[in-house]
């Protein structure tokens, strides 16, 4: 039974949220019409905000000094990679957490959290020594196994509340009629996470895709992602905001369009409570 | 109900994880233990191969007693507790907002989510440049159409203007995690409790809060991981100057600045160690919400 | 190992590709960090020259300046052999040559005329009169100045002008109403930023960091005198939130015509003189950086310079490479292609003496510039170390970055000059005796 919602409530609802949401979205909104200014409008006085003269000047530059296409790849293996390999280690542990838990994962789920608490910057020299002796510097599945390692506390978590939320009765119901532990997982459990695995993938390649200490500092020519890509357009000498922005809108364009079309699977927890 | 079974199955499930996590925490930190009783100074030469020598426990006696620790870690706490408390209560209230029947819903959680999807340099450096300048900035402009004097946001108002970035670039996560979890709420519950005459704020103290505590315990603490480690921000806005310098911003400067690893080193033990305080600190506070 | 095995296989298979183009048969693929300055980009974009020449392919790191140093500066030290060709500046280039860790440019051809390189450049890249690294482009700095306001206020630029006649040009230009700030100055903290740019006036105030027994000098008269002008002079005409602002915001500023004066590098010039970009491109005056009539002004030298790490596989490419992109032969090339403005600066006496650079209206204030400038002899005392706006000691770029840090926090008013100096004292001691100078 929907609520019923009058209107005008729904009007004034619709107001705020916009309101609200485009004041968040102004710095990124305003990073992506510079991206279409000269660098002289870019830092014009006062602030052009539509009236200027729009020009692609921007992105035909950082497309012909980089390939873009390279970095844009190395970003989406080595987040996408990690996020992967990330998801098929932590489903099992988060599941065996939430639904077997013993007096013991508390403080695992801590320890775990724990593992990130070393500064990445003071670990800068023996990471880069072992990589160095792996063979591991400026490939990409060295990245994809730091960035994973990196994320799998956050990942193991989000996926443990999500697991949380599913009512253990449902699991017990389909153990009475029978269902193997495999079934139980594939077939009542993963319908029931999808929302939190979706937004916990999404989360952490987005986690992956903006690291910018380890994939800049253990990477070259070979490996280097979409922050490599911009850190050779913030602060060069001269001005470089409209090439900044550009470069930016490109790096983040992929992770909006993503998030745009995982909108739908975020959507979908609205009927997942009803299940309950 | 866990049977034996059961049990022994998911302590085969949690193995994988639980492996390679130990092994990427024992690595770093046993190098970091023995580069924190060397002296190494690469630049002057030392490297592993030609033996690093024993310094004891100089290394971190100097690392406090510097003049710069002790308000680091003050500025690291009032950053973490600044940008915890702004995220948690806006994404409560943003949570509840963008749960309500709207018109193009799908957009503006777009729009709310997007700052989490810019890489931290570069937030640093629009914020930095197209808003706070105290000349150009629109900040500036704005407080200028209103006849104020415009603000010297990061040199007057560091810290004040760092949490800000930081906030408005952690809101959406928050927001992301509070919304799944306030759509998981039971709306028949919330009706009953309506026909009650119960007020909006009563059921948003009784029932909405007490459903959403797990996912605030997960929200700060994960923030807190982060936030203890922020560093981009801080780099490109104020470069560690006018009281924003971290303890991650000062082993930074040990490390790579002034290329001393022993010196870097012991500060990543005091580091871990602060992060384990405010762990257990935090803990205490909203623990309790885990086992729920 | 794989790695190992996978470049030797790489440039196997590359060489194997190359050999049928070119008949010697040794081409290679150079891996070459840089810095994202405006002509390191200008010369990625011309390396198909160099290709066409030489057969050898290059793929280009391009860095933020603080981000490729802490970048080479790790793999150097660890000895990663993750790049064959390094962008480093003058700091870097003694302190690496003294640890062995680059390949001395001995072994450079005739033509290539490495006499012709300026003095300055070569003596700040060497290391016991060895070249450990080949300037790209060199920069002193010196004063741009906006010619119309110079004369609405009634004064006239000299070519090297005293701290006293800035300070009072600098109130005389400013006019708060119309948004103008009569001088713009690097207050941001950093010591590639205001740190280099406060160093190298205390010079002129006959200030000095160490003095012969490294013992810092903060607590002298010198330095509170530097201080105390600095701050003064920017309080009464510098712009709003100075303490923040380094190279590229005072660019901006100086492009939108806000400033009066500013001081900076002299590669600058070639910025603010482009009607693309700067609104007052066509009234900018050049003088030589101030002076107190100590005998040494306020100007730096730097240098970013090509070098090849020690144990590379690949130090005949490299070294052909380096050759090329610092030749004669690539400064005509630029030229052809963008204009003589825009050719790299600083770094040849054959580029001053050339008749189609003698037009250029900055060339000649930067040669001057470059010319006054002696990292061997930069202080009014003696002092025990080279490098005019650093000390090129492995321990300087930590401490004057900690030491900038406390001077910002003096310029915002959040300390005073006398504590910020108190402060900067005891940090440099501190860190000087933790790398057992004493």
């Amino acid at each position: 039974m929907a609520r019923a919602v009058t209107t005008q409530r729904k009007t004034l609802n619709t107001v705020i949220a916009w309101g609200i949401g485009l004041l968040i979205f102004f710095p990124i909104l305003w990073t992506i019409l510079t991206s279409f200014k000269t660098e002289g409008q870019a830092i014009a006085d006062p602030p052009l905000f539509l009236f200027f003269d729009w020009t692609l000047e921007n992105y035909a530059v950082v497309q012909e000094r980089s390939d873009y296409m390279r970095f844009l790849w190395n970003s989406v293996i080595i987040a996408g990679g990690s996020t992967l390999l990330g998801i098929i280690i932590a489903v099992p542990a988060a599941w065996s957490m939430a639904f077997v838990p013993s007096k013991r994962t508390k403080d695992i789920l801590l320890w775990m959290l724990s593992t990130k608490m070393l500064p990445a910057v003071g670990v800068l020299y023996p990471i880069y020594l072992l990589f160095i002796s792996l063979g591991l510097l400026d490939t990409r599945i060295g990245l994809t196994i730091v960035l994973m390692l990196i994320n799998l506390p956050i990942i193991v978590w989000m996926l443990y509340t999500y697991f949380k939320e599913i009512p253990g009765e449902i699991l017990e119901a389909a153990r009475m009629d029978g269902a193997s532990l495999k079934e139980e997982i594939l077939y009542v459990l993963t319908p029931m996470a999808i929302p939190g695995i979706a937004s916990t993938v999404l989360l952490n390649i987005i986690l992956a895709w903006n690291e910018a200490f380890w994939t800049l500092n253990l990477t070259a020519a070979n490996a280097a992602p979409l922050t490599a890509f911009i850190a050779s357009y913030s602060s060069p000498e001269g001005l470089f905001f409209a090439k900044l922005s550009a470069a930016s809108t490109m790096a983040i364009a992929p992770i909006l369009i993503l998030g745009w079309f995982s909108q739908k699977q975020l959507v979908r927890g609205l009927t997942f409570g009803a299940v309950k | 109900m866990a049977t034996q079974q059961s049990r022994s199955a998911a302590r085969l499930m949690m193995a994988p994880a639980v492996v390679l996590l130990l092994g990427w925490m024992l690595v770093p930190l046993i190098m970091t233990l023995y580069f924190s009783f060397k002296k190494y100074l690469p630049l002057r030469g030392d490297s592993l191969e030609n033996g690093l020598q024993w310094v004891g426990f100089q290394n971190y006696i100097r690392f406090v007693s510097s003049s710069s620790f002790w308000p680091s870690v003050q500025t690291t706490l009032i950053i973490v507790g600044g940008v915890l408390v702004i995220t948690v209560v806006l994404g409560v209230l943003l949570a509840l907002l963008l749960d309500q029947p709207m018109w193009g819903q799908g957009v503006v959680r777009i729009l709310v989510i997007a700052p989490f999807f810019v890489m931290p340099t570069v937030s640093g450096l629009v914020w930095k440049n197209m808003f706070m300048d105290p000349i150009n900035g629109i900040l500036a402009h704005t407080w200028r159409f209103f006849g104020a004097e415009p603000l010297q946001w990061l040199s007057q108002h560091s810290l004040e203007s760092i949490v800000l970035i930081v906030s408005w670039q952690w809101l959406p996560f928050a927001t992301l995690i509070l919304l799944t979890a306030i759509q998981s709420l039971d709306s028949e519950q919330l009706e009953a409790a309506e026909m009650d005459g119960a007020s909006s704020l009563k059921r948003f103290w009784f029932i909405i809060l007490p459903h959403l505590s797990r996912a605030i315990t997960i929200v700060i603490l994960i923030q807190t991981i982060f936030l203890l480690s922020v560093f981009a921000e801080i780099f490109v806005t104020t470069a560690g100057a006018f009281g924003t310098k971290t303890l991650t911003y000062l082993i930074f400067q040990r490390v790579l600045e002034s290329q001393n690893v022993g010196l870097g080193s012991a500060g990543g033990v005091y580091a871990i160690i602060l992060a384990n305080i405010v762990a257990i600190f935090l803990m205490r506070i909203v623990g309790k919400n885990l086992d729920a | 190992m794989k790695y190992f095995a996978r470049a030797v296989l790489g440039a196997a298979v590359v060489s194997l590709m190359a050999s049928t183009a070119h008949a010697d048969g040794h081409a290679k693929t150079l891996t070459i960090a840089t810095v994202n300055n405006g002509d390191m980009i200008r010369m990625q974009g011309l390396t198909d020259d160099f290709t066409e020449k030489t057969g050898h392919k290059v793929e280009w790191v391009t860095l933020e300046e603080n981000v490729l140093r802490q970048r080479v500066t790790t793999d150097i030290t660890t000895k990663g052999g993750a790049f064959d060709i390094m962008t480093i500046g003058m700091y870097e280039a003694p302190i690496w040559g003294k640890n062995g860790w680059l390949v001395p440019l001995n072994n450079l051809s005739a033509e290539y005329d490495v006499d012709d390189i300026l003095p300055a450049m070569r003596g700040g890249l060497s290391y016991d009169g060895t070249l450990f690294a080949a300037p790209f482009y060199g920069e002193s700095s010196m004063i741009m100045y906006r010619t119309d306001l110079m004369e609405k206020a009634g004064m006239e630029m000299p070519d090297a002008p005293t701290w006293d006649f800035v300070r009072k040009a600098a109130a005389a230009m400013t006019d708060r109403d119309n948004d103008i700030n009569g001088i713009c100055l690097r207050g941001k903290a950093g010591w590639g930023e205001g740190g280099a740019f406060i160093t190298a006036m205390s010079n002129s105030f006959g200030a000095r960091w160490f003095d012969e027994e490294w013992n810092a000098q903060f607590d002298t008269e010198e330095w509170k005198n530097t201080l105390t002008f600095f701050k003064g002079m920017m309080d009464e005409s510098g712009p709003a939130g100075y303490a923040t602002n380094g190279f590229n915001e005072n660019l901006s500023l100086f492009q939108q015509g806000k400033c009066g004066m500013w001081i900076d590098a002299t590669v600058a010039a070639s910025f603010v003189t482009n009607p693309k970009d700067s609104t007052v491109a066509d009234s900018v005056g050049f003088a030589l950086a101030p002076d107190t009539g100590l005998g040494k002004r306020s100007n730096w030298l730097w240098a970013w310079a090509l070098a090849i790490p020690a144990g590379s596989q690949k130090v005949d490419a490299a070294t052909q490479f380096i050759e090329w992109a610092t030749s004669k032969g690539y400064i005509e090339l630029v030229a052809s292609k963008e204009g003589w403005a825009n050719v790299p600066p600083g770094a040849r006496t054959s580029l001053y003496e050339n008749p189609n650079y003698k037009d250029i209206p900055f060339a000649k204030m930067t040669l001057d510039s470059i010319l006054s400038a002696d990292p061997n002899d930069s202080t009014v005392k003696p002092s025990p170390y080279v490098g005019i706006q650093f000390a090129a000691i492995p321990e300087f770029a930590g401490i004057a970055t900690e030491v900038s840090q406390e001077f910002s926090a003096a310029y915002a008013g959040q300390q005073t000059i006398e504590e910020a100096l108190a402060k900067a004292q005891a940090i440099t001691n501190d860190a000087m005796e933790a790398a057992g100078y004493k």
